[in-house]
Parts: structure tokens; sequence; C-alpha cells
């Protein structure tokens, strides 16, 4: 999964100040020790990035860089089996396949969120979650203790009974297309109640990750074979449009290219 | 207790724009000098290279180079009466991190303020009288003029090699620039950027409809220059990956592309990340800074003593090391007195937007500040008499990219999922184009920030809370800028146009700017500033908080970062020609 807040460890001790004068050298020295051992079992106990002290140079040391960790085919990684295939079946109908290209389950979108979930957003990481969590008016922003993955385990759980009891056993993707609009309608206008979640809300978070795992990066598992990006005529991460900023009102004719360029580059 | 550090003659707190040009001013005026950043190292080859920097998800969405709020955040409340509660996750406006600061993430627009901007309260009780100006607002005259700070906007402009088309060049108004502006005593250092085709379509339009447009000043640089310092930098691309991306081809101005290199290799220079000052030292009379305490991510304290002090985080942070580190009197806003938090102030921005008839936009090709404004709105460039509000903002076609996640326009009345959205989304994308203002936020006696009493950060301390709200004054004005700019699209001929004038209460989850502004503002009167015409604390005075934008008494039509790197410049020569020779209170 993407560990984007992780850093490498680098040392670095260059300290000048400390060169002529003895008093000055042992209190760098003694700093440089205390750095140097105490980073040193944080990185080996957490990865933590640690404090550095830069001087006399720009740090660049070769393989530094933090590129994305590319999704991994294979089995669910966060949902559950009936959770993966509810999602699957979700997605399909949020973006639906038809002439104009492929929907959100071809298109990667249930594989997409279940690595987000189990990645750092999937677990709030970095965010502030100190108590009290006190309601919040409009105006302010959410003040919500679970966690994404919390959210759409308890969601989808809420979902699966509902529709146990409503449609005599079945699951979500043995329900008819209609079917399955209307029990989304029903989510996204609040009138599904889900007991101790908000429907209408959980429902807005799914159809924010369903489109961002149509239109992000295929690297993260979405918008595969780049279905999204060719869908609008989005070209991607092409980085370079010097030669067709004055060519307007003509369509820009390369095809989309990812993070990791294009499948048949690398086969 | 911290463990004692050599003495330093500067400790630089941040290290963005202003610490990175106070760095390289004051170390080769030979000071030694150290910078504490509380977050990580970031340059290009590492943290921002072309192989991956275009991902939406991870730098626009998952905001990968912003402040997490877990080591700090504020609460929010609108009136003075609500309960705030802490921002977990920013949304409305984006404070940066690590070493670049908010020269990081933004997108390039390099303004100037008016020459009445900088004597705002005079000039409009003059011109209008004192009745026009509500009794609650509280904006006052900045301590410096456009003439003295001139010079300032002229090196940072030239520092960034920002590319525009000078439009009053020594007091001639020449064709194709800003007529509005305030005398320039150079041309811009490059040419202005090409204009893709939605921003030509603007520019006609405005023509027609008897405006005066011309291209947005840009720190993304339309050919490769080198700086004052020997730096080399790249011509932009048109990526459409700008603001809250770092630039992958040294072509957007930062301390990254335009300073850091050449201060790095100053031997009396060093900087130390991951490392956050948590307070101002003062000795025992508290009129003297001693150094800063800070603490680094193994949770080591240190103390790093210093004879000077420069404050150079973000705006909202400056204000909240000076409230806890109990530098200057705490505002109250029952009585009024008290001035550290006090003139808190924004942005307000809107937006119009348009569907074209059979266009194709190829809106993603794009840069941060690429984009044909009009001015003919902003500050006092019209006459307020009968409109009821006062301020004004320059608006026009600069959007600044059309990445997917979060743009995908569709037509009002389509469903928000299923097939009728997926083919709305395909045929919209091409032909949509979204316009904006960029509006002044003025400061009333009720927006301000203090501490929080309920909500503690990571090491006990409290947090900051900020109290806002939109005024009349301001949504009048949104309203009247955003109709005269429904009125210039109108001739574009769009097939759809949704007009969205900025509404209150402030609501901190829709992103609309990260120019806070305010809480440490710079005047003449003690009584109503906490820093001198000179950036000076008025009650400390080897602490400086040089030109970060918590020094505006108020925010104005404009984006700030230009008169931020404009004072940061200002305020190293007052303490390189003045305050060193005679270190104490500058008069």
């Amino acid at each position: 999964m993407t560990q984007w807040s992780s850093g490498k460890a680098r040392h670095e001790w260059r300290d000048a100040d400390a060169a002529g004068d003895p008093e000055l050298r042992g209190v760098a020295i003694d700093i440089a020790s205390t750095f140097l051992a105490t980073t040193a079992a944080l990185v080996a106990a957490t990865g933590l990035a640690h404090a550095r002290i830069i001087k006399g140079e720009m740090p660049w040391e070769p393989g530094g860089a933090k590129p994305p960790q590319p999704w991994q085919p294979g089995p669910w990684v966060f949902f559950t089996a009936d959770e993966g295939a509810m999602v699957e079946a979700i997605v399909d109908r949020l973006i639906p396949p038809d002439n104009l290209g492929a929907g959100g389950r071809q298109a990667g979108c249930a594989v997409y969120i279940d690595r987000q979930l189990a990645g750092p957003y999937g677990r709030n990481e970095g965010l502030y979650t100190r108590p009290p969590f006190m309601k919040p008016m409009p105006s302010q922003t959410p003040q919500d203790p679970e966690t994404p993955a919390m959210r759409y385990r308890r969601g989808l759980g809420a979902l699966a009974d509902y529709l146990r009891v409503t449609f005599d056993g079945r699951k979500f993707g043995d329900l008819s297309g209609e079917q399955q609009d209307t029990v989304l309608h029903n989510l996204e206008s609040g009138k599904i109640d889900l007991k101790t979640l908000n429907g209408a809300q959980f429902f807005n978070l799914l159809l924010q990750n369903t489109q961002e795992g149509f239109f992000a990066d295929p690297i993260y598992g979405g918008n595969r074979d780049m279905a999204g990006w060719r869908l609008i005529g989005f070209p991607g991460a092409r980085y370079d449009y010097r030669d067709w900023v004055t060519r307007h009102n003509e369509r820009y004719p390369l095809p989309p290219v990812g993070i990791t360029g294009r499948p048949e580059w690398t086969l | 207790m911290p463990r004692k550090l050599p003495r330093k003659d500067v400790v630089i707190i941040g290290l963005g724009w202003t610490g990175a040009i106070l760095g390289y001013e004051l170390a080769t005026s030979g000071l030694d000098v150290v910078a504490i950043e509380r977050g990580p190292w970031r340059d290009t080859a590492n943290d921002f290279p072309p192989a991956y920097a275009p991902d939406e998800l991870r730098y626009a969405v998952r905001l990968d180079l912003f402040l997490r709020t877990q080591q700090d955040t504020l609460t929010v409340r609108n009136k003075t009466n609500q309960t705030a509660l802490p921002i977990r996750q920013f949304a409305g406006f984006l404070p940066g991190n690590g070493v670049g600061g908010a020269g990081v993430h933004w997108n390039g627009q390099t303004w100037r303020f008016l020459p009445t901007d900088f004597n705002l309260r005079s000039h409009l009780e003059q011109r209008y009288g004192k009745q026009m100006l509500p009794d609650d607002m509280t904006i006052q005259d900045w301590p410096v003029s456009y003439d003295e700070l001139e010079p300032y906007y002229d090196r940072f402009e030239k520092l960034c090699g920002t590319s525009g088309k000078a439009g009053n060049l020594r007091g001639q108004i020449l064709p194709g620039g800003n007529p509005f502006e305030g005398w320039r005593s150079s041309d811009y250092p490059t040419p202005p950027l090409k204009q893709n085709y939605g921003q030509t379509l603007f520019a006609e339009a405005a023509r027609k409809t008897g405006h005066n447009p011309f291209p947005q000043p840009a720190s993304n640089l339309s050919e490769a220059y080198t700086n004052p310092l020997g730096i080399r930098m790249g011509q932009c691309t048109y990526c459409g990956h700008c603001e809250r991306f770092g630039c992958g081809n040294y072509s957007k101005s930062s301390p990254q592309t335009c300073v850091l290199p050449a201060l790095m290799r100053l031997p009396n220079f060093s900087a130390r990340t991951e490392s956050e000052v948590t307070k101002i030292n003062l000795d025992s009379t508290g009129k003297r800074a001693t150094g800063v305490t800070y603490v680094d991510s193994s949770g080591e304290e240190w103390e790093q003593p210093a004879d000077l002090v420069l404050v150079c985080a973000f705006s909202l942070f400056n204000v909240r090391l000076l409230l806890l580190s109990g530098i200057g009197t705490p505002y109250d806003p029952q009585t009024g007195q008290g001035v550290v938090g006090r003139n808190y102030a924004y942005q307000t921005t809107s937006s119009v937007g348009v569907i074209l008839k059979d266009k194709i936009l190829n809106p993603f090709i794009a840069t941060g500040a690429n984009g044909m404004m009009i001015d003919d709105y902003n500050g006092d460039n019209f006459d307020h008499s009968g409109l009821g509000f006062v301020g004004g903002g320059y608006m026009g076609a600069g959007q600044s990219n059309a990445r997917p996640i979060q743009t995908h326009p569709v037509p009002s009345g389509t469903p928000k999922w299923g097939a009728a959205w997926k083919k709305a989304v395909a045929e919209t994308y091409q032909s949509a184009m979204r316009l904006s203002t960029h509006g002044s936020s003025y400061s009333y006696r009720d927006c301000y920030l203090d501490l929080d009493p309920t909500y503690k950060d990571r090491f006990g301390r409290p947090l900051m809370r900020m109290t806002f709200d939109f005024h009349d004054n301001e949504l009048k004005m949104s309203a009247y800028l955003t109709d005269r700019l429904a009125e210039i699209a109108r001739a574009l001929d769009p097939v759809e146009l949704t007009a969205t004038p900025r509404t209150g209460p402030y609501n901190a989850n829709i992103y609309q700017t990260t120019h806070n502004t305010g809480g440490t503002v710079m005047g003449n009167d003690p009584a109503t500033s906490v820093v001198n015409r000179y950036c000076q604390s008025w009650d400390v005075s080897n602490v400086f908080i040089p030109g970060g934008a918590s020094v505006f008494p108020q925010n104005h039509g404009y984006n700030p970062t230009n008169t931020v790197g404009a004072l940061a410049y200002w305020t190293a020569d007052a303490i390189r020609n003045r305050y060193l020779k005679n270190p104490g209170p500058l008069g």
C-alpha cells in the first residue's frame, strides 16, 4: 500500500561550527550521538522520518525519492468476499458500463477502494483525533471519530442487513439493475434507515471514492486501461503541452499515459 | 529540561519564502544563521520529480505536501457566541508543510497591491466620507507606502523571474498590461505565458464589453531564466499540476527553485528539519528574546540561543507562536484592546461557470497562474458611490487545471451518478470553463485569532481558535463583482451559465484560498499593531516577523505572495542597514 508519510532513513550530520572549538565540538558531538542513537532506534521501530541538520549543499542522494507504491493484483485486502462483491455491484451502478466505455467494476473502482481502505487513508493517518467530538455546525468541518475503514465496515454491514430483510435474504448483486438503482437512490436521499449510520453520508463517501477510483492514476488500482481518462479526453501524466497551448479548438491528439506509462509499453 | 545548543546570531523559525530570503540576506551579511523547520526537507529531485509529480490523488486529494492536523491544526467558528471545533482534516484552506512552505504548493499568481490599498482607510474616508465605512470595520493604513515598497516588489519579481506584461512603466500606461497597476520601475523579468483557448475567448469578451484584459502575472516561467542569485529555472510546460503540487520542471518559483541552491552553499547557514519551535524565549525583563526552544522528531527538546529571532512560519502559525510565547497583548474583541490575533482577514472569492457551444478548450493545458484578467473592479479602481460597499477584486479566466477527480463539470440538473451522469461528464469536460473573482476581505472587530479553551495539540499546548465570518460589505461586494463577471461571460454566448457569488456563513469545508492574513499586523501605532513599519515587534525589539501575511492590516483583492516577498526584502534591508548598526527599536 502507499506509504506516503514514512520517510526513508537518511542521516546527516555536518556541523562546521564545531570544527575549531573544543567546547563547541564537544556539544556538537554530544548532540550528534544523541540524534543518531535516538533516530536509529526510532527508524528501526517505526520507520518515522527524523530530524536532520542540513548544511553546506543540497542534500540530494540517489534513491531518496518516495514514489507511489503500485497496487498489487490479488485477493481483497480490506473487504471480505461479501463486502467486495457488494461494492463491485454498487460501483457498476454508480458508473455503469455502456457504449461510452467501461463501468466502475471493469475500471477497478472496487479494487481501488479496497486498497485505499487498507492504507493510510482508511485509518485517517495523520489526522487530529483528540476528543471531545461534538456535533459541528454545517460551516464547521466533520467531527467523526470513525475512520473511513470503520465507516465502510459498518455501512456495508448495515446495508446488507437492510437488503436481507427487504428483499427476502437476497444480496445487492442478486437484485435487478432497476432494484439496485432504487436502493442506491433511497440510500442517497436518506430513506433507508441504516440504524446508527447516516445513510446519505455513507452514500456520498461511496460515490466520492468510486469517482476517485475512476479518475485517479491507474497505479492505484482503478481507472484500469485509463477508462476514466479516455471517457473525457484527459491525457493523464503527459506533463508537457507546450506545442499545443495555442492550437485553439483542436482536439489534443495523443492518448493518455499514466505514471507508469501505457500498458503496451511494458509488454 | 531542554539541552542548550551553541549560540547563533540569527534563528529563523520556518524555512519558506520569508525564511529563505532572510536567511540568504543575513548569511551573506556575515551572520551565523540557523533555520528551524517543523516539516521535512523537500527538493525537486527527491520530492516532486516529473516521473510521478502529476498524481492528482496523492497531491491534490490526499494532500501529501500539506500539514497534517495531527501535527498542528486550529479550531474554527463563525461568531464569538459559538463553540469552535477543531479542523480534523484541512479543507477550506491548506497550510503547507516542510521546507519551502506555501511557496511549494502555491499557484504562482504574483500580484502587487494597489497604491491606494496601502493608505486604505484615509483614502476611502477622504473620497467617500467616514460614514461610508461600517462602525465595526477595523481597516487601517499600512505603515509603508506603495512607493517605498516598489523597489522590493521589483526585487522579489526578479528573484522569481515572474512572467507578465507591464501596464504602468514608470507612470506610462502601456497597451496590453494592467492599466490600473501601480507604477513599475521595470517590466516583468520574463514575457507573458501563452494563453490557452478559454482564456483567449474570455479576453475577447472582456474587450468587447469595454474592459481591459491582460495576462495574469505568473511565477510559472514563460521561458528559461537565471535569477540574481545565479539560479537557473526552466520553461513552464503547461502541465496543469501546479497548486497543491511541487513543480518537477524547475518552472514554478519557490524557495527550492529560487533561493535554496544558493542559500544551502553558504557556510554560515544551516537548516534543521522535522524540528518544531514551541516557544520564543524571553529574558526576565520580557523585552528581549534569548532564542527559541524546539522539539525534534524524536521528542528531544533543545534550546537554541540567538541574538535575533525571525518569525517566518505560515501566517496563522506566526500568530499562534506569539500567543504561546507571551509576546504582545492578546486581542480582546469585547473591549477592542490588545493586538495579537487582531484583524484576521481572508479573501472573498466567487465563480461563474460556463459551458460553451461546440468548443474544444483542452482545459488540462494550464498553469497555476496563467490566465487573462481584468482589474477594472478591484480596490478603488471604480466609483463606489451608491454601491453600499467598499473593496473589490480582480476577475477573469485563470482555470489552473482540469484534473478529473476534482474537475468533471456537468450541466445543472444532471443526476449525480449513473448513465446520464457518465454521458454528461463525457460531453461537458472539453467545453466547460470556470471564471472567478478574487476579492478583498477587510478586517472587523469580531474577526480574530486567539487560543482555544478546550482543544490541545500533541504537546498539550492550546490550539489556536479562529473566529471569522463574512460581513455584509464583503457579501455585497462579491454579489456586485460576480454580476459584472457574469455580464462578460454572457458575451461568450454560453449554453449554460452558473453564477455563484460568495454567501455566508464562512464555511471551513469549502476550499476558497489559503490567503489567511492578519493577527500580527504592522502599523505606526502600538495600540493597533504588533510590529512596526520594519516588521519589528513593538514589545521585543530583537524579534521580527519579516513579511508573513500575518502582518497585513487587512487583505486586498489580490494574492498575497508578492507582497509577502517584498516585505521580506524590505525587512532584510532594515535589519542589515539599520538594526545591525544599532540593535534596538527602529524608530
